[in-house]
């Protein structure tokens, strides 16, 4: 018999008791299970705030330096955990400042409640001071917004965010609660929302459609799956892995897929897209079914669309009809939840593999690994590369650590070489591409998942844009490893610069601060590496440190990043150098 | 053809909330679409409010607008029909000097060859109101315009379709 201890939300189905607006903010929280939320306190939240004091025991706020902060730890609080992440500011600047992390929640379909603070209702268009229009500012980056002008609204108002953050293909929520709603009084109760009539979160599979993807399937001579972050997002990672098994397809990740399985995968032949694996990307135009499951063929997957996959029958399983023949024409669409719908569809494949088209990317990865891996992961030369240290904090974590990547070369650097044992360990901006994504997203995943090492892989520029949450950091304690990989550069951009732009470095040269003596005056131990010799210690220090950690490594100044697509190519043109 | 421009007919069954026109229109503006026209009104059911809107775009264009309309929460139903498969009016009013009536005697003929109606009269001003198709409407307003118009409004397009929509039995289906 299943044994399984249900811990009992004391918050849920209460009888109902006279509170204030600002009081139901924090227990419908509380009942929604938030033990953590990230946020800014200012004038039109702080009744919420002066709750979240009396309610410090069971809710721990977390005082960002930062708006974007907030959302961004709220961010990687989500993606490690698949929990809704909560963030809170005041009206006007705190509630703009968070438009970044939502936009970039919205793009990369992260389950996040975001909660402002607005003037009172009376003042409500008058330019009151700190007054924006925030729910208008917000209507195109979130999945649902709305403003509270009444108390009596806040519970229903808020189970409904959360039911829409995280159900069906999840994304951010913002609540908008006037300052006279938070100080009204009224007969609270909180009831979880089960449905909203408009709203389907999960298209019905039709099972028609399952059929007939199988039989492509097993017909096909050369099957090739990309899977993306539906595969996480779904929980349908051991579905996922026996499928592929069963009918033993090559597959490949986009970005937000990765980790998924684990890197060693034998049937996991890497990254697809910009900077992604050269057999993926050039075996895409040479498949003849190409299986795409919980992903939306971006633009920095697919380059240029009219040459793309031209000659594959492709199956889109997905759980947004909206994405549905979006970029790319399918043969086939499953609709509905991966778990589900691979479960569906397991059954019905064929035992197969394909040795000898497996052994076609193999090639590809050889030809891969000689022109570019070797010397990115095992410098022969001297100067310290972004790949070697990826390498040594593989090599240290044994793949357990869940990676936090910002944006740029060190991002793609991370993406490629990074190994994953366990899922949900690819923390990144992968959609917005957000600079400065990363140092809070960072905090979050830590507070998320205290268990697991959590380390943030940073470039110099990206640092810099967030860099303030150490003082997060320092009054949080919380353990997060943080690496600086400088190379003194805006480093993708300047790749462009000199591959596109006759090597003209408009504005990317940076003149950086001393980042030790910065982590220092935050009380974090900070060590930096500038020699090959240094390297290995520097990261054993760091991966064995109880405490919050600050490694700065300056790597070679122009290092590329290959292999690469070129902006408007095709896939097959990937470039090796 | 699905790379034809043509004009379609949105129809869009929502919840009657604040803000959703910003949602909706919002899809449109980023998107460089042009709205030909939009109408908003209740609709046969109560609580549920219908969009109409008029756009030219291919088909390919608008099956994906469909789908990020249909995305939007307090969206119920979306569809797109071309004008074959509705039933579409718009309206019109206009301003005239009552003098013209006496003055200029063939506007009393436009007035009955277009079945336009007079909805107020008075010694200033007079005002018809017009139904019909954009053509019809189009040529009154040629007609009218020798004798001078004061004001002149036209309505968005309204439709009906010819085929069922089932919104109701969609909701049902919800509560049970």
């Amino acid at each position: 018999m299943e044994t399984q201890t249900v811990k009992q939300n004391k918050y849920l189905e209460q009888p109902k008791e006279r509170i204030s607006g600002s009081e139901a903010v924090v227990r419908s929280l509380l009942a929604e299970g938030v033990d953590v939320l990230y946020g800014y306190p200012g004038g039109a939240i702080m009744p919420v705030y002066d709750e979240l004091y009396k309610y410090q025991d069971e809710i721990h706020h977390v005082l960002t330096r930062h708006e974007q902060g907030a959302t961004h730890a709220a961010q990687g609080y989500a993606r490690i955990s698949g929990r809704v992440g909560v963030a809170m500011a005041t009206s006007g600047p705190g509630a703009t400042n968070l438009i970044t992390g939502i936009a970039d929640a919205q793009i990369d379909s992260t389950p996040m409640v975001c909660i402002t603070g607005q003037v009172p209702s009376h003042l409500l268009g008058s330019d009151a001071f700190q007054e924006t229009d925030i729910v208008g500012i917000s209507t195109p980056v979130t999945k649902w917004n709305h403003q509270v002008t009444s108390a009596a609204e806040i519970p229903e108002v808020i189970a409904k965010a959360f039911y829409i953050a995280k159900s069906g293909r999840p994304g951010p929520v913002l609540i908008d609660i006037t300052k006279d709603a938070q100080f009204e009084e009224f007969d609270f109760e909180y009831k979880k929302c089960e449905g909203i009539r408009s709203y389907n979160p999960i298209p019905k599979t039709d099972q028609a459609t399952v059929v007939a993807a199988a039989e492509i399937i097993n017909a096909a001579k050369k099957p090739m799956i990309i899977w993306g972050q539906g595969v996480i997002l779904g929980e349908a990672e051991a579905e996922f892995k026996a499928v592929i098994e069963k009918a033993g397809i090559p597959s490949a990740w986009t970005i937000m897929g990765a980790s998924a399985i684990p890197t060693s995968h034998p049937l996991n032949i890497g990254m697809v897209g910009m900077h992604g694996n050269y057999a993926p990307n050039k075996l895409t135009n040479e498949c003849d079914v190409l299986i795409a499951i919980g992903m939306r063929f971006d633009d920095r997957v697919t380059g240029d669309l009219s040459r793309y996959a031209k000659q594959a029958k492709v199956i889109h399983f997905e759980i947004d009809p909206a994405e549905v023949d979006k970029n790319v024409k399918t043969e086939v669409a499953v609709l509905g939840d991966a778990k589900t719908s691979l479960a569906d569809l397991l059954p019905l494949l064929n035992e197969n593999s394909h040795t000898a088209w497996l052994q076609e990317f193999k090639d590809l990865y050889a030809i891969e690994y000689d022109q570019v891996i070797r010397e990115d992961i095992t410098p022969s030369k001297a100067g310290l590369t972004m790949g070697e240290v990826l390498n040594e904090i593989n090599s240290q974590s044994k793949g357990k650590a869940a990676i936090v990547s910002d944006v740029g070369q060190h991002q793609m650097i991370a993406c490629r070489y990074a190994e994953f044992n366990e899922t949900k360990s690819n923390i990144t901006s992968g959609g917005l591409g957000t600079m400065g994504f990363a140092l809070p997203a960072a905090i979050g995943a830590k507070m998320a998942a205290p268990q697991r090492d959590v380390v943030a892989i940073i470039g110099d520029g990206g640092y810099q844009m967030t860099i303030q949450e150490l003082g997060t950091i320092f009054q949080t304690k919380v353990p997060v490893k943080i690496v600086v990989l400088n190379n003194e550069f805006l480093g993708m951009v300047r790749q462009w610069q000199q591959l596109f732009f006759d090597k003209r470095y408009a504005s990317t040269e940076m003149t950086n601060p001393d980042f030790i003596t910065i982590a220092k005056g935050y009380h974090i131990d900070a060590t930096r590496v500038t020699k090959r010799e240094e390297l290995a210690d520097a990261v054993a220090e760091m991966m064995a440190s109880d405490n919050a950690y600050f490694l700065e490594v300056c790597v070679e100044k122009e290092n590329n990043v290959f292999p690469m697509v070129p902006s408007g190519a095709s896939v097959s043109e990937i470039r090796l150098s | 053809m699905e790379n034809n421009i043509n004009t379609y007919t949105i129809s869009i069954y929502t919840e009657n909330n604040i803000g959703l026109l910003n949602r909706i229109s919002a899809i449109f503006q980023r998107r460089r679409i042009n709205i030909e026209s939009l109408n908003i009104s209740v609709s046969e059911i109560e609580g549920v409010s219908r969009f109409t809107i008029v756009v030219n775009m291919t088909e390919e264009q608008v099956k994906k607008i469909i789908g990020q309309i249909e995305k939007q929460i307090e969206v119920i139903k979306a569809y797109y029909h071309t004008d074959e498969e509705t039933i579409y009016q718009e309206s019109c009013m206009f301003k005239i000097k009552s003098e013209l009536l006496f003055e200029a005697p063939q506007i009393q003929n436009i007035i009955k060859d277009s079945n336009a109606i007079i909805v107020t009269v008075n010694k200033d001003f007079f005002v018809l109101e017009k139904s019909g198709r954009r053509h019809e409407i189009e040529l009154l307003h040629r007609e009218l315009s020798a004798f001078g118009i004061m004001q002149f409004v036209r309505s968005g397009r309204i439709a009906v379709t010819k085929s069922e929509m089932k919104i109701t039995e969609m909701l049902a289906a919800f509560n049970n």
